[in-house]
């Protein structure tokens, strides 16, 4: 293996002619607020992939998880480090609900964005022996349901507890909401039929799917996802219609995205922005995105920010109206 | 039988030369992850993750299980030798291992940790190899409910045994829980008893602390004993293997009862580090001598580590066949299957059969090399013993500071490391157990959680924790261990079998 | 284990019915704070626990077991925690511990474990002056070459690296 280590620092090493006026002096560290294993990480560790195979960048890239407090110590890392410009982080929703949610110090503001690398979208899974044949059917059954239905998902006051609480909102129907560990835990749940349904991305349950174990009744986005090849005998993303079209008043869709701390250079902005520009042009993140269904939509500085503030803006409301705003 | 053709095939694909030397190279590279706290198997796994993106995906995974294989012996090495668990999993095998080693049994400490370990993974590959399509579906079965039964009957096979002052045994499992709670409650969301110390919210990680209350605290109290480890008179051939091995059989029981504990936990999946405390504490239950316990009995190291290597294997099942990582290595090894092309799940058996059998074989493979590749490492690791104090302690403390910093790359922990090792210390003197505090640590929050979550499924009726068979069976088994104590003690007393030893006076708070 | 260190010789060291005090005084102070931060945000049962009861719960287990630690300390007789020698020998160990990871924070790790060997060698053992010098400057160089080549690890730096380009 070590020959594998040497082989890949040394192509690394290689000089790469670039007409940047800034390059990155030493190992470049990827932050993951979320464990190895999950959708975060592989992102980053396909992104690291993706520019080692290429030689888009001379130093290495270094991934760091730090999970604790649903990202809020990776958060409040990168507010530390500000002015270091061998520094990212990976970021999803959580880069305004965990602040919001337990009002930690940190907040985006104070990052510098880089870019969006895409958007992961969120869809309504049921266990497939269930009846229910769209979402209609599920509201109709929640409604009737004592005790409620209950949902699962990745922890608390996060992404999926508010799409959770949005729907019980929108279709006037209540639902026991059970928070675990991750959308891993959340999808075997459902699976076991522990739980009436999910609101996991297209990664987290595209294997269960296959083999029949869960069904998806309709995306929580404005249009159905874009990829026509089949994934089960007959159907395929395209076939999920929207929840809305189903009557289902919810959307909601999640930045995946890059940050680097606050107080950078434009140099050294304009630097990764450009490389991960290239990054989304690599076969591997091609194969990467089709493969988790993300809708790819890569924005960078003024459309960046712009629908970051709109996002946290929208947080904001969902979010007050679900009662998830941290008072302590 | 199919599966018999199936995985002779598998030996074919697995056993090619290039295939063998990532087998080799991948248990190397895991002991070497194996042995430096904080540094874990899932760490070591996801680091090299990148560099096997371009390979042949079963050339790939043999590769990283390997180095998965390797990071379960590796473990066992600094338990026996500095009371330091290079794994969570090994924490109990401290508990007998490095008592050994103090008298100068390294070496035998060593031999039957490396060979419970190659057992219990023999265990779990067999039942990779014929049951698994069965047992993943007994997986899906497991609710919150199921959970919290699973983590109660742990506690219960652990706890109540100890002989120290209760009241010290209670505090300690108390302290052990409230550690496990500071940090972002996962079920409301919530921080709690962080009292607005920003370095708290990542709550206090497992490895950190027993890296100071085992590792540190035992140089502390080494040192009031002079300049020297004990135990340097450590026989360093290899007769030794020979010579443990010959007592192996003895323990068939305990290999046995820790083989299937293991693999139940690994399925379920309760995980390698509770089904390696529920081997040490079952084994010290059934034992007839348990008062030998925590003095160097060797069934104290076999119990643990077959019990932990059954686990980590078959936490691999349930991850080919259903998705679902059974452990933190496991989930690092599905991002790499997706990665690579390859989609987890029950289809991936009819699917990609080459690759599930190639992987299934080098199981088999990997963990025989990995067995020869430790065992042949017993005479240098028991040398170390014979290096100067004043070398070793000081390298040893470098990579305690540098485990601790791994685990969540924060200096903080450097910090909390140094005070857990001043409350080991200060803990083992005064008799407070430290085993309780880890495992409350280790489960506590888990627990919580599923108990929490079945009660909201269930809408706040505790009858959930009775309501199936399952669940009702984990909790009266548990609950029957807990009281196995008092029974067998009230047992020995009828039969007049009481010996001096035992016959210390009781607490009045019992 | 430590039996046989008190039972030897009558020698004058810290009184072990006082650290036994003070240790279960802390712990009382802990399962203080414990308390009141889960009864500030509720320690209830509200459709299941709350955020705050099982924390709660156990804090009230601890602060009794706490007590009666204190009050079974009380009852025993007492006996010697550590000699002042060994107290000594442990000092000897600990306060140079104690600079390195003061060290680390300032210094960043590689340098500050180049200096803890030093003294800590130099202090406790009896090495040749090269041997001494051959640790210092191996182990912490080993330390990069593995974590930081091989496993790509950043450990915390110093000024030093700053200079060299770390």
């Amino acid at each position: 293996m070590r020959r594998f280590v040497t082989a890949a620092v040394l192509a690394a090493a290689l000089p790469v002619a670039s007409a940047q006026a800034w390059e990155p002096t030493k190992p470049i560290e990827i932050i993951v607020p979320f464990p190895p294993g999950g959708s975060s990480d592989q992102m980053a560790r396909t992104i690291q992939g993706a520019i080692q195979k290429n030689n888009l960048v001379s130093q290495p890239i270094i991934i760091v998880n730090k999970p604790a407090a649903a990202g809020g110590e990776a958060m409040l890392d990168i507010q530390k480090s500000a002015g270091d410009p061998h520094k990212l982080i990976t970021t999803s929703s959580g880069i305004y609900m965990t602040p919001l949610a337990t009002k930690l110090p940190v907040s985006w503001k104070n990052f510098t964005p880089i870019a969006m690398m895409a958007q992961d979208a969120f869809l309504l899974w049921v266990n497939a022996s269930q009846p229910y044949k769209n979402a209609k059917d599920f509201v109709e059954a929640a409604k009737k349901a004592n005790p409620p239905l209950k949902t699962g998902g990745n922890g608390s006051k996060r992404e999926d507890h508010l799409i959770s609480v949005t729907m019980e909102q929108a279709a006037g129907i209540k639902i026991t909401y059970i928070p675990y560990q991750g959308g891993g835990p959340s999808s075997v749940q459902l699976a076991g039929g522990h739980i009436d349904a999910n609101m996991n991305n297209p990664a987290e349950e595209i294997a269960n799917w296959r083999s029949g174990a869960v069904k998806p009744l309709c995306v929580f986005s404005d249009k159905p996802l874009a990829y026509n090849q089949k994934i089960t005998a007959d159907m395929s993303w395209a076939d999920v219609p929207t929840c809305v079209s189903q009557g289902l008043d919810v959307n909601y869709q999640m930045l995946r995205g890059m940050f680097m701390p606050g107080k950078v250079t434009p140099e050294q902005q304009a630097f990764y922005v450009e490389l991960f520009r290239k990054v989304t042009e690599t076969a591997d993140w091609k194969a990467y995105v089709e493969r988790n269904a993300l809708v790819p939509d890569f924005r960078s500085g003024q459309a960046f920010v712009d629908f970051l503030t709109t996002d946290e803006q929208k947080h904001k409301d969902l979010m007050g109206k679900a009662g998830f705003i941290g008072t302590n | 039988m199919d599966d018999l053709h199936q995985l002779l095939l598998g030996f074919q694909v697995a056993l090619s030369w290039t295939n063998v030397m990532f087998m080799v190279v991948g248990v190397l590279l895991g002991i070497v992850v194996g042995v430096l706290p904080g540094l874990g198997g899932p760490n070591g796994v996801a680091i090299l993750l990148p560099l096997t993106f371009g390979m042949d995906p079963t050339s790939a995974i043999i590769l990283l299980s390997s180095i998965y294989w390797g990071a379960l012996f590796g473990g066992a090495i600094t338990s026996i030798l500095f009371n330091i668990p290079g794994e969570a999993w090994s924490v109990a095998t401290t508990f007998d291992g490095y008592p050994m080693a103090q008298q100068g049994r390294a070496g035998e400490a060593l031999t039957a940790a490396f060979t419970a370990s190659f057992i219990g993974a023999l265990a779990g590959v067999v039942l990779i190899t014929f049951v698994a399509p069965l047992v993943a579906k007994f997986a899906l079965r497991f609710g919150p409910a199921e959970f919290f039964g699973v983590f109660f009957l742990t506690f219960c096979s652990f706890i109540g045994m100890g002989k120290e002052n209760k009241a010290k045994i209670v505090a300690s499992l108390a302290i052990g829980f409230l550690l496990a709670a500071v940090g972002l409650d996962t079920i409301s969301g919530d921080l709690r008893l962080t009292f607005g110390v920003s370095e708290l919210i990542k709550g206090f990680d497992f490895l950190v602390v027993v890296i100071g209350l085992f590792g540190v605290s035992e140089i502390l109290l080494t040192i009031e004993e002079g300049l020297h480890f004990k135990g340097k008179k450590a026989a360093i051939d290899l007769k030794v293997v020979l010579r443990t091995w010959a007592s192996l059989p003895r323990y068939w029981a305990t290999l046995i009862r820790s083989s299937v504990v293991g693999m139940w936990m690994g399925v379920t999946p309760g995980g390698a580090i509770a089904a390696s405390f529920m081997g040490y504490g079952l084994a010290k239950r059934f034992s007839r001598t348990p008062e030998n316990f925590g003095r160097g009995e060797m069934e104290g190291v076999l119990a643990p580590e077959t019990a932990a290597h059954a686990a980590g294997t078959s936490a691999l099942l349930p991850m080919l066949a259903l998705g679902i990582p059974g452990s933190a290595t496991a989930a690092v090894l599905l991002g790499g299957l997706m990665i690579w092309g390859l989609q987890p799940g029950p289809l991936l058996f009819v699917e990609k059969k080459e690759f599930v059998w190639g992987l299934i074989a080098s199981m088999y493979l990997g963990n025989v090399a990995g067995l020869l590749i430790v065992l042949a490492t017993v005479p240098v690791f028991a040398a170390i013993m014979r290096i100067p104090f004043a070398l070793v302690a000081p390298i040893i403390l470098i990579v305690c500071a540098i485990g601790a910093y791994t685990v969540e790359s924060s200096r903080f922990d450097i910090w909390l490391m140094l005070v857990f090792g001043v409350i080991g210390y200060v803990f083992k003197k005064l008799d407070y157990p430290l085993a309780p505090l880890v495992l409350a640590l280790v489960l506590g929050d888990r627990a919580e959680d599923a108990f929490r979550q079945a009660l909201l499924g269930s809408g706040g009726d505790l009858s959930v924790f009775f309501s199936n068979g399952l669940v009702s069976t984990l909790m009266v088994v548990g609950l029957l261990l807990l009281f196995w104590g008092p029974l067998s003690a009230g047992r020995r007393l009828v039969m007049g079998r009481i010996t001096p030893t035992q016959s210390a006076p009781t607490s009045p708070r019992g | 284990m430590m039996a046989d260190a008190s039972d030897t010789a009558p020698e004058a060291g810290l009184s072990r019915r006082v650290v036994e005090i003070l240790v279960a005084l802390i712990l009382m102070g802990l399962a203080a704070m414990v308390l009141w931060d889960s009864y500030e945000r509720g320690a209830g049962w509200d459709g299941g626990p709350q955020n705050g009861f099982f924390p709660a719960r156990v804090g009230w287990i601890l602060l009794i077991a706490a007590v009666a630690a204190l009050v079974s300390a009380l009852r025993r007789e007492d006996s010697v925690f550590v000699t002042y020698g060994q107290l000594r020998m442990v000092a000897s160990v600990f306060l140079p511990l104690l600079l390195y990871v003061t060290g680390i924070e300032f210094l960043g790790l590689y340098v500050a474990s180049a200096l803890f060997m030093a003294l800590f060698m130099i202090m406790l053992g009896d090495f040749r002056w090269w041997q001494t010098l051959l640790a210092v400057v191996a182990v912490p160089l080993i330390a990069f070459w593995v974590f930081e080549v091989q496993f790509r690890l950043s450990l915390p730096k110093g000024p030093v690296e700053a200079m060299l380009g770390y």
